[in-house]
């Protein structure tokens, strides 16, 4: 007998061939076919799926726009030019690529919104939750490499600004902002660089992630809206009560998400590609050009909110840190604090549906302050509306430093021992 | 959850009505049918005889024009092809841009992005809005962009243009300090173009409509094909939906 006894494998044929030497029927059942999955999941369990998807998406239609794509200065513009005019369907991969980008992210926000509502981080799955804000950060620098590259003038101010914030740290800052660029200024040396981190780099850096991601999300099992275990109720061969088999039933239904998806993707693609210029900005429409900057300067939608928090800092912390320093640790803390939540909710409950009153007022604030950021990070700033940024990013990060605290001073309800389906 | 969902709602739209702030110059409707492949024919006419001498559009090929405005690849190379390229070539002209610069104070821009940079309405209210100004290199100035350094090039067929002023005392007594209000138009002088007004603008917008295709060839390939890709998706959706719905029966 070849291959290991205790796997289990196809009684003949081929697939014992392989069984034999390779476990494929052991990971299809573990994985798919024996792998259990609340039934009580909601619409916000579909973002998983829908960003392996948009991943599968970005990955192809890259590989087939660097076939045609010049990472040079000289060439950079006309080849996106040369791609969306005289590339048979080059266009349209473009667009599937350009909108992707910000599907991707539209589909993670969602993402990372429900781990929030049900408290999918805590124990056990905070290693789902590391690895997740692992991706994001790999998925916010592969965003902000890609922008450079049609080398628009819009690209090439966005990234002028974004490495420039690397030159406020004091003593190793200018240096640094240099070593990024490999130039005084934005240049094609850099223009060369994050080519290579867009293409290469970053995409293995990804998968790997999302593969420990969903390895992670496979050992625990999913949490689901109601925040039990499902695990805690077998049937007599082990199988959880409240289950259902991956697939089929999760195949199926995830099926009708990525439809509902595609539809939307595609109405954005073949009708409004551009957005109103919120996936492709006006002034990307003009070679890069060091001597004009465009009249209002702001990043992609995907990271306004962070860009408000920036420009909210406008003081001298205590005349001790320079104001645009003190903007960068704001920024860089907003996202690091993200990654310490699974320890700062002390609630006895997962779920929001029985978390107390604070924990729902806390949630709704973040939401409204994360979207108002992210209003305010795409508009030219006045006065009252940094006053205003100011707010919100103090109540963005009130919510996670209070939560040790509302957490667990709060009421909450006794969540049912089974799920319930409503 | 609804609540908050509403809340978030809320914020973003009554933020995003302080962020429609408008542009300053007042623009003319374009008005242009995408439809009228005449209109675009026409365009591209004018395009090559009163623009591509000194701007390009090399990103835009002649006979990629001619297969979308539906005309056969001959007679573009014929008539709107004068130089000695061939008709696969894109736009281009022999200008230097360094010498170009110093005619103009900057080198006339590529014109294959213009609409998708300002707009169709801009392209349009800026080839209306040249006027007489004897303060400048050219002899014109623009009301819609400011101190251009390009000259009239349709004055030919428009004729002189020029900014008419009006003043007229401001008559409100709460105001304090009464300042006289101003008015401008702009009025063509007569009989010194070979076009009428109306004729002249319908010029204009053919043009503006050619502008308009180059920006996006892709324009109507892409309504077409977006279409039947949603019907298809609408439909395997559907199937999708069924067969979940068949899986799930018997799930409670
Ligand atoms: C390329 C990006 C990502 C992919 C492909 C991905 C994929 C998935 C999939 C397929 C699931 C299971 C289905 C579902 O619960 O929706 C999942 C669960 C989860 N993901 Fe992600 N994810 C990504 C990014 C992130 C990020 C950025 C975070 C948070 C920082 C995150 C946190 C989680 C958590 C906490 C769960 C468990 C949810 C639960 O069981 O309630 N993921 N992910």
């Amino acid at each position: 007998m070849a291959g290991n006894p205790d796997r289990s494998k196809a009684e003949t044929g081929i697939m014992r061939w392989i069984d034999d030497r390779f476990p494929l029927t052991q990971m299809w059942e573990d994985h798919m076919s024996k792998y259990y999955v609340p039934k009580n999941f909601n619409v916000w369990y579909l973002f998983g799926v829908l960003s392996l998807f948009i991943l599968v998406n970005q990955l192809l239609t890259g590989i087939w726009l660097t076939m045609s794509y010049e990472p040079t200065a000289e060439g950079a513009f006309a080849s996106i030019e040369y791609i969306m005019r005289d590339v048979e369907m080059g266009w349209i991969i473009r667009y599937m690529h350009s909108t992707g980008a910000s599907a991707f992210f539209a589909v993670i926000y969602l993402h990372m919104f429900r781990g929030l509502m049900y408290g999918s981080y805590k124990k056990p799955r905070e290693l789902i939750w590391l690895f997740g804000m692992c991706i994001y950060l790999v998925l916010m620098a592969e965003g902000f490499f890609g922008y450079l590259l049609p080398w628009g003038n819009m690209s090439y101010w966005g990234a002028q600004v974004i490495v420039s914030l690397f030159s406020a740290i004091p003593l190793i800052g200018e240096d640094l902002a240099q070593w990024i660029r490999g130039d005084y200024l934005i240049s094609g040396i850099t223009l060369n660089r994050f080519f290579s981190l867009h293409v290469i780099a970053l995409p293995i850096v990804l998968l790997g992630l999302v593969v420990l991601h969903l390895i992670a999300l496979h050992e625990t099992g999913s949490n689901n809206p109601d925040g039990v275990e499902i695990k805690n109720h077998k049937d007599v061969n082990g199988v959880p009560l409240d289950g259902v088999p991956m697939h089929p039933y999760f195949v199926v239904k995830d099926l009708v998400g990525i439809g509902v998806f595609l539809i939307v993707f595609c109405l954005i693609i073949f009708f409004f590609p551009e957005m109103g210029g919120y996936f492709i900005e006006k002034p990307n429409y003009e070679p890069a050009n060091p001597l004009k900057t465009p009249e209002h300067i702001a990043p992609v939608w995907y990271y306004t909110p962070f860009y408000a928090m920036l420009r909210a800092c406008t003081f001298n912390f205590w005349g001790m840190i320079d104001a645009k320093f003190f903007g960068v640790i704001v920024m860089a803390g907003s996202i690091a604090i993200l990654f310490v939540l699974p320890w700062l909710d002390r609630s006895p409950v997962r779920s929001m549906r029985y978390k107390g009153v604070l924990s729902r007022i806390g949630l709704a604030s973040f939401v409204v302050c994360f979207i108002t950021l992210g209003i305010l990070g795409a508009i030219p700033t006045t006065e009252e509306r940094t006053l205003l940024a100011q707010i919100a990013t103090g109540i963005y990060f009130l919510f996670f430093i209070l939560m040790p605290f509302y957490t667990r001073i709060e009421a909450t309800k006794t969540p049912p021992e089974r799920i319930t389906i409503t | 959850m609804k609540k908050l969902i509403l809340m978030a709602f809320i914020t973003l739209v009554s933020s995003s009505l302080i962020a429609a702030v408008g542009t300053s110059v007042k623009l003319q409707d374009a008005n242009i049918d995408i439809q009228d492949q005449q209109s675009r024919q026409k365009g591209m006419k004018t395009f090559v005889n009163y623009c591509l001498g000194c701007h390009s559009a090399q990103y835009q090929r002649y006979e990629r024009a001619a297969e979308d405005l539906g005309m056969p690849v001959d007679l573009v190379l014929e008539h709107l092809v004068f130089s000695d390229q061939k008709v696969g070539e894109h736009m281009t002209n022999a200008m230097r841009s360094n010498q170009a610069a110093k005619w103009f104070g900057a080198p006339p821009p590529d014109l294959t992005n213009s609409v998708n940079l300002r707009g169709s309405d801009w392209v349009y209210s800026y080839l209306l809005s040249f006027y007489a100004d004897s303060d400048r290199p050219y002899g014109v100035n623009n009301t819609v962009f400011e101190n251009v350094g390009m000259p009239n090039v349709l004055s030919k067929l428009q004729g002189i243009q020029e900014r008419v002023c009006q003043t007229t005392p401001n008559e409100d007594e709460h105001n304090n300090e009464p300042s006289d209000v101003i008015s401008c138009q702009l009025k063509v002088k007569a009989d010194t173009g070979v076009m009428t007004p109306v004729e002249f603008e319908e010029t204009v917008r053919d043009l503006t409509n050619f502008m308009v295709y180059m920006s996006n060839p892709n324009a109507a390939a892409s309504k077409r094909i977006g279409i039947y890709t949603i019907l298809f998706l609408l439909l395997l959706t559907t199937l999708f939906y069924f067969l979940y719905k068949e899986y799930w029966r018997d799930i409670k």
